[in-house]
């Protein structure tokens, strides 16, 4: 059978399942277009390359899947970098297409040529370049499956544009083959085994949990593992929703704006089980003091992660779903776990008066505050919604005051920290999920780094909602300048925004404001309730903080409060 | 404290490798004291020997960084004994008249062999560990090195006896 590299695509893409793309047509890619067209595959014409690629992410978080991005060469190429660089960050699997110019053009600074082999390098799990239309049926299934096994991550494809037009015979590519690429599923028995005696001796043991628990569906072994062991969790932002925050087990999250008793238990456990994480500079604080008197145990599939940042003192090199399983079967048969719960009284006393007297905490006062809006976002929508958010105090309010229950739930830029990524995130995620309430909870400032894609949002009308906590500042920043600048507000203030209720009229969703308290809960149940896109401007107090907060660089116990 | 590690890798022989160890290196604050490419008996595979210098832990991290790029097929830590190890130099010495017979008898020593010849300068070949390196170049330094030319290191596993 004769096909040509575009129809080769698109038949690769359909055994790989693929039934949705992020992307933006461009002069290098018009073949691939023109084949994608007489396809069923669904294209979501986004407003930038940068909002495809985080639409991608989010529909890959939101449906398990692996997120799928075509843009074209050169500028389509390098506004696709930081949505991969964030997706990197985050382990997330997508592959990434980008035009290029014909290859005997490369090299030649032709229009719209750009090395983006090169430049993707350190922020991809791994790229091509296809030289031969035969190798491209077998490049896109190695894409597929490094970027969604072991550690996930994104792949990108180069596609030089007369590599996609030529047409060569097409032998179907079964089986991916790569020598040199094994990631290590099972876990060492061993170690599970000394894993299971530190738990036996622990009389203050903590799991920390993150997103590779999320990322490798072991939120339900998670949550027995603690429960039969009766050890608390607390999580990395990225971790949010893989333990149910209403389980009495749940501490809060860790970091520099976690919970007081998270940090605290960090600094005072006896055994620390890493599951999923790796210890990223925004959870250890100053790496020296973190759980110091402290067995770490970590487990992760990615064995660069293990002492990485932290020296550990079991390493587990598996799949945390699989070595989770091992280590529930293991407890069951070896630990008599019936004197646990009076074991670890004292710990769990301590934990409890933690939490009481220093609780996540505000003050409501005639002016709106930012955590009362979150607070009423997630009583009204149970807990049950998909949250993506910006970056900076808006993410963090949602991650303290929105309470997760089941991973996939959050979808936050967490590694990277990437501004303009909640309204995308939340296009993707509402394609993923129909039926689900998307809400993007976003600051003033970060919404206007994508808000070109409320037009995505609404021609394919996708009826996310975008909660805006407008406090006319970059807060996060301000937070900062506030606490360790001085007060100096260098280039932080943003009075000169657009008003969001018109612009979200010019592009043809819903605008609401809430000025006052009293609107705040009447706006959310309007704006949230509607079938339509939805942009809801909260004006809130402008020099609110973040606390709990942990200065960089600062032991993580040692917390500044409000 | 620093140590002085050499890894040898195969690779994949694709363009783009070598740019992506180097890249590793580079962009997460590891160190390159020599390296050195060249392809291997199958035509799709290059052997690199890089030798770093770094404290432990970050030794572990290079090894399980270079282990997790997709085109590197294996790697093996060459430091220590039970490895040979070789590097071959080029060295233009200045040579006057009256040093000749004196660069002659360290080359002959050293059991170099001079493969360029000029009226004031001898190119002198010399292959051994570092060790040699050293030793020959502290000597000819009085002549005056016009230029030297190195390969880095290169190492092979002992295979056992």
């Amino acid at each position: 059978m004769e096909l040509t590299g575009a129809q080769i695509l698109m038949k690769v893409l359909k055994e790989e399942g693929v039934d949705t793309i992020f992307g933006y047509p461009g002069g290098a890619v018009i073949d691939l277009y023109d084949e994608l067209d007489r396809t069923d595959i669904r294209h979501i014409l986004v407003r930038h390359e940068q909002g495809a690629v985080h639409a991608a992410d989010g529909y890959a978080r939101a449906s398990g899947k692996v997120g799928v991005c075509l843009v074209t060469s050169g500028p389509g190429a390098t506004n696709a970098v930081t949505g991969i660089a964030s997706a990197y960050m985050d382990s997330i699997p997508m592959v990434v297409f980008t035009g290029q110019v014909p290859s005997h053009l490369i090299g030649n600074d032709a229009f719209q040529e750009v090395d983006i082999v090169g430049i993707t390098r350190p922020c991809v799990k791994h790229n091509y370049l296809v030289q031969r239309t035969e190798d491209f049926a077998r490049i896109i299934k190695e894409a597929f499956y490094i970027a969604n096994s072991g550690r996930p991550g994104p792949v990108l494809i180069d596609m030089p544009k007369d590599m996609v037009a030529r047409k060569i015979e097409y032998k179907p590519t079964t089986e991916v083959k790569l020598k040199a690429y094994n990631p290590t599923y099972n876990p060492n028995k061993r170690q599970l085994q000394r894993v299971i005696k530190l738990i036996e001796g622990a009389k203050r043991p903590l799991i920390f949990a993150g997103g590779g628990v999320s990322l490798s569906k072991a939120s339900s072994e998670l949550t027995e593992f603690a429960r039969k062991a009766q050890i608390p969790v607390t999580a990395s932002l990225m971790g949010l929703g893989v333990f149910p925050a209403s389980d009495p087990l749940w501490l809060g999250m860790l970091g520099m704006h976690g919970t007081y008793r998270a940090n605290m238990c960090t600094g005072e456990c006896d055994l620390l089980i890493g599951i999923g994480v790796r210890f990223d500079d925004r959870v250890t604080g100053k790496t020296d003091s973190f759980a110091s008197q402290a067995d770490i145990v970590h487990i992760d599939i990615d064995p660069t992660s293990i002492r990485k940042n932290i020296p550990v003192s079991v390493p587990v090199v598996g799949d945390c779903k699989i070595s989770l399983q091992k280590l529930n079967s293991m407890m069951d048969g070896q630990l008599d776990l019936s004197g646990v719960a009076e074991n670890r009284k004292e710990w769990f006393d301590h934990i409890v008066s933690w939490k009481s007297t220093r609780p996540l905490d505000y003050e409501q006062t005639d002016v709106i505050k930012p955590q009362f809006v979150v607070e009423k976002l997630y009583e009204l929508t149970k807990g049950e919604a998909i949250v993506t958010t910006e970056v900076g105090q808006n993410q963090m309010w949602s991650a303290q005051f929105y309470h997760f229950e089941k991973p996939g739930h959050f979808i936050t830029s967490g590694g990277l920290g990437c501004m303009g990524f909640g309204l995308p995130a939340a296009i993707g995620a509402q394609v993923a999920c129909p039926d689900m309430l998307v809400v993007d909870v976003a600051g003033d400032g970060s919404i206007q780094m994508n808000s070109q894609e409320f037009a995505t949002a609404v021609q394919h009308r996708l009826p996310v909602k975008v909660v805006i906590l407008n406090n006319g500042y970059l807060g996060m920043v301000r937070q900062w300048q506030e606490l360790f600048y001085d007060k100096c507000y260098a280039s932080t203030n943003m009075e000169h925004a657009p008003d969001f209720v018109k612009l979200a009229e010019a592009y043809g969703a819903v605008g609401l404001r809430a000025a006052k308290p009293e609107e705040v809960e009447d706006v959310l149940r309007e704006g949230l309730f509607s079938p339509h896109t939805v942009i809801m401007d909260f004006v809130v107090e402008r020099e609110e903080s973040v606390y709990p907060m942990v200065p960089a660089g600062a032991p993580i116990t040692d917390m500044l409060l409000v | 404290m620093k140590e002085e590690h050499i890894f040898s890798m195969l690779v994949d022989n694709q363009p783009g490798v070598l740019s992506r160890i180097v890249g590793l290196f580079s962009g997460r604050g590891f160190n390159i004291e020599s390296l050195n490419v060249a392809v291997t008996c199958e035509p799709n595979i290059s052997r690199i020997t890089i030798m770093t210098k770094a404290n432990k832990p970050i030794v572990e991290q290079i090894e399980k960084q270079l282990n997790k790029l997709v085109n590197v097929i294996k790697i093996r830590d060459l430091t220590g004994p039970d490895s040979v190890k070789r590097e071959m130099a080029l060295i233009c010495v200045n040579a006057r008249p009256e040093n000749k017979a004196e660069i002659l008898r360290i080359v002959d020593i050293f059991r170099c062999k001079v493969v360029d010849v000029g009226t004031e300068h001898y190119t002198i070949e010399v292959t051994g560990d570092e060790g040699k390196m050293k030793a020959i170049l502290s000597l000819l330094k009085h002549f005056g090195v016009k230029k030297i030319a190195r390969t880095g290191i290169i190492a092979l596993f002992r295979e056992p006896k």
